[in-house]
């Protein structure tokens, strides 16, 4: 297993931000947040409802462009670069509200996540001889690899629009992994599941993170699940970073509290 | 009973991938393979070839459009202009240089690709209703240009006349000889969409029709896929150009107007959006339509009214039925006559059950 130490990660930072910001209008939604996502670990982000969280990760997959600072992967600057060039780099990521097509199959929606693994240009898939045919079956290896470690073989040639919430946001989770990432973003993958399907979505994270050695930068609002899996947490509020460390420090934290709770609590 | 797939194991993807998994796939492939290349031309007339000739021109067409409206998801109603580029480039290409019909087939098709790629290019910034505005400019100034450059159009009339086409010396003057050729054209536009469709180009079009930031964020460049969607269904409504004009004999941009991009939208509406069976199936249906509605009138028709009256009649009656036909699809049926096929053969698939 992964050994996680706290503070001075900096020297194994797969992922750098710096002094990043970015506002809408007059709402400045992300105000100078600086953080390094140690490489190989499950890191958070929380904070209050429109604390910037997804801002922030809309940043580092190219959605929006930062106004300033700079945001390195693997030594390469990531602003500036289009969504599509990003994810060429190894960055996957799941959305908070579900957007898989849903006109297509479970396995489809996979295939589609190796895109940027796949080379096939438009004459070689009309005619589908020889090497784009050879391409597509081994992608399609890949594809079913994932399908068997989330559980979903009996789903593969249903279209994503028939399922039940719980398995669209696995599925979700699948073409993200699809992408054979470095680096996995998810944006509130435990969003409006039950218990049950939490705990699964919890396995499968930490499966991935420990058989796929993916680094995670998860946005979750259930406090059990990020102090529980988390080896590092950062909270936002009001879009600034007030706490950054392990869940122990972050949970001891006065700024915390008073951003969860308010200040009378901490005068108890 | 007919469409069994159960008891059919594949023991690896590649024969899982192929095109007609199944049996019955390959089978009803045998029979159409069977039905229109050697039964039609073996046993009907020169006319009903001629019609079927005119389906295969339209099938091609179709299935272009349908790569850029049905699966790509950006609306264009400047078609017919894509397939004048085409009509207007090959008749030209023979007349001045004296090229033969294999090289301005395709010659027709990546010119009409290219000027595609052009009018594409505004589908970056605007959507839906809008980009199908911005088409229907690219319809019109196309017109306008081709209509008023002698040096495109050829003189006064804005027409070309051109002779049948010849491949390698064979000349296709008999109808059976162009339908032949026109079907085998037909056949290979299906596979090649069928191809394209199921691989990596084609699943790309389809993630940009349902979630364009999502294609996005997973590493599809939105940009160019569009006009990857743009240049191959140009390029395929250039050859239907092309092909139009030979089997014409000549190339007119009264041909190609508005009204044509319109009959092929509604080509795809009627036979199913995103569909390749679809396309074939609206491509019939429309194109067949107006012999239909005559045979019916003149069978029907003459019981109850004079032969004058019927003729005016006649006109009028492809207008309406059109008409009421795409409000009562869109309002039925808005998946279209593939929908409607594959209803029927999920009843029969668990027949006698019901599910």
């Amino acid at each position: 297993m992964l050994d996680v130490s706290n503070g001075g990660g900096e020297s194994d930072a797969i992922l750098s931000v710096r002094s990043v910001a970015k506002s809408f209008g007059g709402v400045q939604a992300v105000k100078e947040v600086s953080l390094d996502v140690e490489r190989g670990s499950i890191f958070s982000i929380i904070g209050p409802n429109g604390a910037g969280k997804t801002s922030l990760v809309n940043m580092i997959s190219g959605f929006y462009k930062a106004d300033q600072g700079s945001i390195t992967f693997d030594g390469t600057e990531l602003i500036g670069k289009r969504p599509s060039q990003i994810a060429e780099q190894g960055i996957a990521r799941t959305f908070q509200n579900i957007a898989l097509f849903h006109g297509l199959t479970v396995l489809d929606n996979l295939m589609l996540g190796r895109h940027v693994r796949m080379k096939s240009g438009i004459l070689s898939s009309i005619l589908y001889w020889g090497a784009a045919q050879k391409e597509e079956v081994e992608h399609r290896k890949r594809a079913e690899e994932i399908i068997d470690f989330l559980r979903i073989t009996d789903l593969r040639r249903m279209t994503t629009g028939e399922l039940a919430y719980g398995l669209q946001k696995r599925v979700e989770l699948g073409r993200a992994l699809a992408l054979d990432p470095t680096l996995l973003l998810l944006d509130e993958p435990m969003a409006g599941m039950n218990q049950e399907e939490k705990e699964d979505m919890v396995r499968y994270v930490l499966d991935v993170n420990a058989e796929f050695g993916t680094t995670i930068v998860l946005i979750e609002h259930d406090m059990g699940v990020v102090m529980d899996i988390s080896d590092h947490i950062v909270v936002l509020d009001q879009g600034e970073k007030i706490a950054d460390g392990t869940p122990d420090v972050v949970k001891a934290d006065p700024a915390v509290i008073r951003a969860y709770l308010g200040a009378s609590h901490l005068q108890d | 009973m007919f469409y069994r797939e159960s008891g059919e194991y594949k023991t690896d993807y590649k024969r899982d991938m192929t095109l007609y998994a199944l049996p019955i796939s390959r089978f009803s492939v045998g029979l159409m393979v069977l039905l229109f290349f050697v039964a039609a031309p073996l046993l009907l007339g020169e006319y009903q070839l001629t019609l079927l000739s005119l389906v295969a021109i339209a099938v091609v067409g179709a299935l272009g459009l349908n790569i850029l409206v049905g699966y790509a998801g950006q609306l264009s109603i400047g078609h017919a202009a894509f397939m004048s580029v085409g009509a207007y480039t090959a008749a030209n290409l023979v007349t001045k240089l004296d090229m033969p019909f294999l090289l301005t087939l395709p010659a027709g098709g990546l010119m009409a690709a290219a000027i595609g790629l052009v009018v594409g290019i505004p589908s970056l910034r605007i959507k839906g209703i809008y980009l199908a505005i911005a088409t229907l400019a690219a319809q019109f100034i196309i017109e306008w240009i081709i209509n008023h450059s002698p040096s495109i159009s050829g003189g006064v009339q804005a027409s070309i006349e051109i002779d049948r086409p010849t491949i390698l010396g064979w000349k296709l003057d008999q109808a059976v000889e162009l339908y032949m050729f026109l079907v085998t054209i037909a056949a290979i536009a299906i596979v090649c969409t069928q191809n394209l469709i199921r691989s990596r180009i084609g699943r790309a079009f389809i993630a940009i029709r349902d979630q364009d930031i999502a294609a996005e964020i997973i590493g599809i460049s939105v940009f160019k896929y569009k006009l990857y969607a743009f240049g191959i269904s140009s390029f395929y409504a250039g050859v239907t150009g092309v092909l139009y004009t030979y089997y014409l004999g000549i190339a007119s941009y009264e041909q190609f107007t508005l009204v044509v991009s319109i009959d092929y939208l509604a080509m795809i509406i009627i036979g199913g959006l995103g569909s390749i069976l679809g396309s074939v199936l609206g491509a019939f249906f429309i194109t067949l339509l107006p012999i239909g509605i005559r045979l019916f009138m003149e069978n029907v028709g003459s019981l109850f009214l004079e032969p004058e009256a019927l003729a005016s009649i006649i006109s009028q009656m492809r207008l309406i039925v059109f008409g009421s036909l795409i409000i009562i699809f869109l309002i039925m049926e808005p998946e279209g006559l593939n929908r409607l096929w594959i209803n029927i053969r999920n009843y029969f698939r668990v027949w006698p059950f019901s599910y």
